[in-house]
């Protein structure tokens, strides 16, 4: 069945040129069309970047477009200003430690646990799963309340440490489910031989189970980590101020700021840009695992 | 075909039936150990917080608990305007958004078969999900800016509007005596003409700048026996000078269109300035008429529509939130189609099914449980939308432009401190998604 599509998919070997050609003409109107589309698509990001390398006197009184009649315009002025704001630092910063220790937290935790549901045996270990599965859809408004006042008994408020629990908290479920569903399709033998070899379960956790499980786990931390570069609300809830809330501060006057929010707004999502450039393919991996599956 | 079988085996029979010998009970202590850091982290942040905000939405605004209300929370909700609006808009967004992402990555992801730069349309498309929704509303709030020499949506519509009807010359200009006279949009002299006459058409409000091109010192015309001649210049000379008298220093204006109206009010002739401002109608026949200025010469340019206004601020979210998910959809969908047996459509095609037939008949309905995820993944995402609005809708517009999950936070942390009916939102938007969840649910013990 598969040779059958395979074939009738491939060109014919010996197509002749006027053919190709005919066919190629037939394709013209979408392309064009699609050609469009990603233009239009690419065009607001764009808008936000050239924004934000043309000082504020240009922009407020001509279009961002204008700067491709006139080049000389752009600047990184707005840039270097921007980088000698200690506010600005400071919520770079913040937004890294938030990311990094709660994807840390979030894989270690959920590989755990995702092991646990996949391998190890204990009572009601189904009815947990799906237990944990059915914990996927709580909003987060569900827990600020509760959370809010129990920070504030603690005195742990407006700290990286409260919001990056909180995050790891809300992002655990889709961990444990994306992971045990992976690591139950890692072959039973390799697991038993190493069992009757006598390796304890966290030794085999974490000589065979973390390796294997790679693919899935680059998936789970880049979904964490542009969750969490890129939330808002838990932040400005407990009082805690990455770039996404530093910006927010900035915006009560948004035509007379509008330099240093566009220019904050690029720098907020060239690391997520980066992150998603280098690993597009574990991150198209990740979202197809938790919807399709 | 062997190494497949394994993986595919049913996910939750996949250990070994029964404790290996000897190693029962510490496989028990194994998995409560793996568990435990999952089970704290979830207990404290997830389960505690859902059970207290149920309860907590009983009560009133302030301290722990504050009172037994009752329903009266949920029934603020439903009575207070501004919690009504928030509702009305997150219908709204379930209403338009899923259906619309869905149909969109749809047709994305079966258009872009057909081309050789797939990955670099998908690249494209997809980027704006891995930017954060907040920096999303900035982005679109340049796009949407009023002033069309700003707002790059505003320039596109004046640049259709110019070129469907261009705008007038003079489109601040008025008249500098008040025998001329505004009627239907433009001007007229009240004056009544005879052939032979001499119509004076002054105007201002124009500042030089605006005057068009090629303007001249402008001229009385000489009197032609049969026509009816005149001139269309800026009345007005640094230090002011006479109204309604041509003179030194004051500059024609060309390019105006000048009608002839007829004792009944009817145009019979029509004509453009020159340089100088002076124009003519020719072979009059004998008669009485005025002389006026067309409408179109004082059109106004598009002043662009204002997407950031109350009345169209939830449409503009609408758009942008679409920019953001279409790639999400686009790309899930495209995958269910490289899944999809291949033959059938071949087949159908063989059969002389038209491409459209195809993607009707056999298509989509092959493809339904990938669109059926897409729509209900957005419907929930839609019910949480928070970031966007307050980036995208300015001060002016966030009344009309709430949500649910915004009403929530608002209520609970900005300003009124209402932990009761914060609560009670919070529950409302909880019980709005446990249908999914069991959606989900079934969906995942079916797989097991």
């Amino acid at each position: 069945m598969a040779t059958v599509a395979e074939t009738v998919r491939l060109p014919a070997p010996h197509e002749r040129t006027s053919a190709k050609i005919l066919r190629a003409l037939g394709k013209t109107p979408i392309q064009i069309l699609l050609a469009v589309i990603a233009v239009l698509w690419l065009v607001p990001t764009i808008g936000l970047f050239v924004t934000s390398i043309v000082p504020q006197s240009a922009t407020s009184t001509a279009g961002w477009w204008k700067i491709f009649a006139h080049p000389s315009l752009a600047t990184f002025s707005n840039y270097s200003a921007l980088f000698h704001n200690a506010g600005l630092t400071g919520a770079l910063k913040t937004t890294a430690y938030i990311a990094v220790g709660n994807t840390l937290l979030v894989v270690v935790v959920g590989a755990l646990a995702g092991y646990a549901f996949a391998w190890l045996e204990f009572p009601g270990r189904d009815w947990l799963f799906i237990g944990v599965v059915a914990l996927l859809v709580v909003p987060l408004q569900m827990a600020l309340i509760p959370t809010f006042r129990l920070y504030n008994i603690l005195g742990i408020g407006g700290t990286v440490l409260s919001v990056i629990l909180f995050h790891a908290a809300f992002g655990l479920p889709f961990a444990i489910f994306l992971l045990r569903n992976f690591f139950v399709g890692i072959p039973k033998d390799i697991l038993e031989s190493a069992r009757i070899d006598g390796a304890s379960e966290i030794r085999i956790f974490l000589r065979l189970i973390l390796p294997l499980g790679l693919p899935a786990i680059a998936s789970l931390a880049i979904f964490q980590f542009l969750w969490t570069w890129n939330d808002l609300i838990v932040s400005l809830t407990f009082g805690v101020t990455p770039i996404t809330v530093w910006i927010f501060s900035q915006m009560r006057e948004f035509s007379s700021s509008v330099d240093v929010v566009s220019t904050a707004s690029f720098l907020s999502l060239v690391v997520p840009l980066a992150v998603f450039f280098a690993f597009q393919r574990y991150f198209v991996q990740g979202l197809l695992a938790g919807s399709v599956k | 075909m062997t190494d497949a079988s394994i993986t595919a085996e049913p996910p939750l029979r996949a250990a070994p039936p029964g404790p290996a010998p000897g190693r029962g009970p510490s496989r028990y202590r194994a998995g409560a150990l793996f568990l435990l850091p999952a089970f704290v982290l979830l207990g404290v942040w997830l389960l505690y917080p859902t059970v207290y905000t149920i309860v907590r939405s009983f009560f009133g605004p302030s301290g722990y608990l504050g009172g037994w209300v009752g329903i009266d929370n949920y029934k603020t909700l439903f009575t207070t305007s501004s919690l009504v609006t928030a509702i009305k808009n997150s219908a709204i967004w379930v209403a338009v958004v899923p259906a619309f992402v869905t149909a969109i990555g749809l047709i994305f992801a079966v258009l872009i078969e057909r081309i050789r730069w797939s990955v670099a349309f998908k690249t494209i498309i997809f980027l704006p999900m891995a930017i954060s929704a907040f920096a999303t509303g900035v982005t679109w709030r340049i796009m949407y800016q009023q002033d069309p020499s700003q707002g790059a949506i505003n320039a596109l519509g004046r640049t259709v509007s110019d070129a469907v009807t261009a705008p007038g010359v003079l489109p601040s200009a008025v008249p500098s005596t008040g025998l001329l006279q505004s009627q239907g949009g433009g001007l007229i002299l009240k004056t009544p003409l005879h052939p032979g006459g001499v119509a004076l058409l002054g105007l201002t409000g124009i500042a030089p700048a605006d005057l068009p091109t090629g303007s001249k010192q402008a001229v009385k015309p000489a009197t032609k026996p049969g026509d009816i001649v005149g001139t269309v210049w800026r009345d007005f000379k640094p230090g002011g000078g006479k109204p309604g008298v041509v003179e030194q220093g004051e500059l024609g204006i060309p390019g105006v269109t000048v009608e002839l109206h007829d004792a009944s009010g009817n145009v019979v002739q029509s004509t453009k300035t020159d340089g100088p401002g002076t124009f003519d109608f020719t072979r009059v026949p004998a008669g009485t008429y005025q002389a006026g200025i067309g409408a179109a010469t004082f059109a106004k340019p598009f002043g662009g529509y204002s997407w950031l206004g109350p009345s169209l601020i939830t449409p503009s979210l609408l758009i942008a939130y679409i920019w953001i998910w279409a790639g999400f959809s686009m790309v899930v969908i495209a995958a269910g189609l490289a899944a999809m047996p291949r033959d059938v459509l071949e087949a159908a095609r063989t059969d002389g099914a038209s491409e459209w037939q195809v993607f009707r008949r056999v298509t989509v309905p092959l493809l339904a449980p990938v669109l059926s995820v897409v729509f209900i993944t957005m419907i929930i995402n839609v019910l949480k939308v928070f970031d966007i609005v307050l980036a995208l809708a300015p001060e002016s517009a966030q009344a009309n432009s709430s949500t649910i999950a915004l009403a929530m936070w608002r209520t609970a942390f900005s300003g009124s401190f209402d932990f009761g009916t914060g609560s009670a939102i919070a529950v409302f938007l909880f019980l709005l998604v446990i249908p999914v969840l069991a959606l989900n649910i079934r969906r995942f013990r079916r797989e097991a």
